[in-house]
């Protein structure tokens, strides 16, 4: 379990692009915060992209590495002035290393009022398998 | 003695900012997360809540004072077992000090992908007024 300064840092940090090269387009992108569990063999991971719906969500998987990338669209608030901001808009971004023991090709994954949540079950190949002993 | 309580009123004085709304110190902790944005006849206050039931939410406004009581549960089993754990649940109340009386019959609520956005148009009474001077 991270420690609580890790957790601080991971809210709405600032996500430097891949590399650290520039973005093309001025869009502050952030890291979600997330939570990965694991019920039954299959693991889970639930993250929080406000303003995100199923259009905006992007997945991708390349080389064990899976990113959610969500996109948060301008909100109509134009000529209305800041009063106060405790939280900045912009798109949503975190990779996860998977480990091999998960069955990539059944990755699935649904949102819902802004929480997007990955369902990554186990290989067959890992699950522990009990081996019949037959007695002579 | 007398230094023990400049000390007491320190800190009473410290433990009243934080909950006061108008002190810009960190937002790091807050939870849930609100923008005002406003013009001089409307306000449009949004609130980050992902994964929360609107019916869970209790929005009240006396005077200039908007209330916002609600809670986001856990809905997932007992049995998981975290790996890493970073989302925040439970109960929460945010008391925001609004720049001017609004029309509590005008009213607009809405919630989308986990954003809570109330549009919140100004009362009539206290609207500024021109005062023409004619001459005498």
């Amino acid at each position: 379990m991270s420690n609580k300064k890790e957790i601080q840092k991971q809210n709405k940090q600032e996500l430097k692009g891949k590399d650290g090269a520039e973005r093309l387009v001025e869009r502050k992108v952030y890291i979600p915060r997330a939570d990965i569990y694991t019920i039954n063999e299959t693991t889970y991971i639930t993250a929080d992209m406000p303003g995100v719906e199923e259009k905006d969500l992007d997945i991708s998987l390349e080389n064990d590495v899976i990113t959610i990338h969500g996109t948060v669209h301008g909100d109509n608030s134009e000529g209305l002035d800041i009063l106060h901001a405790e939280y900045n808009v912009g798109d949503y971004e975190r990779s996860f290393v998977l480990s091999k023991e998960i069955d990539q090709e059944n990755i699935s994954a649904t949102i819902k009022d802004g929480v997007v949540k990955i369902t990554l079950p186990k290989s067959e190949k890992a699950k522990a398998k009990k081996i019949p002993v037959k007695s002579e | 003695m007398f230094w023990d309580m400049l000390n007491e009123m320190q800190k009473m004085s410290d433990r009243f900012n934080r909950y006061d709304n108008d002190f810009f110190g960190s937002f790091k902790n807050v939870y849930p997360k609100i923008n005002i944005l406003g013009s001089d006849d409307m306000l449009v206050i949004k609130i980050e809540l992902p994964g929360v039931d609107s019916e869970s939410l209790d929005i009240s406004i006396v005077d200039n004072i908007l209330t916002l009581k609600g809670s986001r549960i856990n809905d997932e089993k007992k049995d998981q077992e975290y790996q890493r754990r970073e989302r925040v649940f439970g109960d929460f109340e945010r008391i925001v000090k609004l720049p001017f009386v609004v029309d509590r019959e005008k009213i607009e609520a809405k919630m989308k992908n986990g954003i809570l956005i109330l549009n919140l148009p100004r009362a009539e009474a206290t609207k500024p007024k021109k005062i023409n001077v004619s001459a005498g």
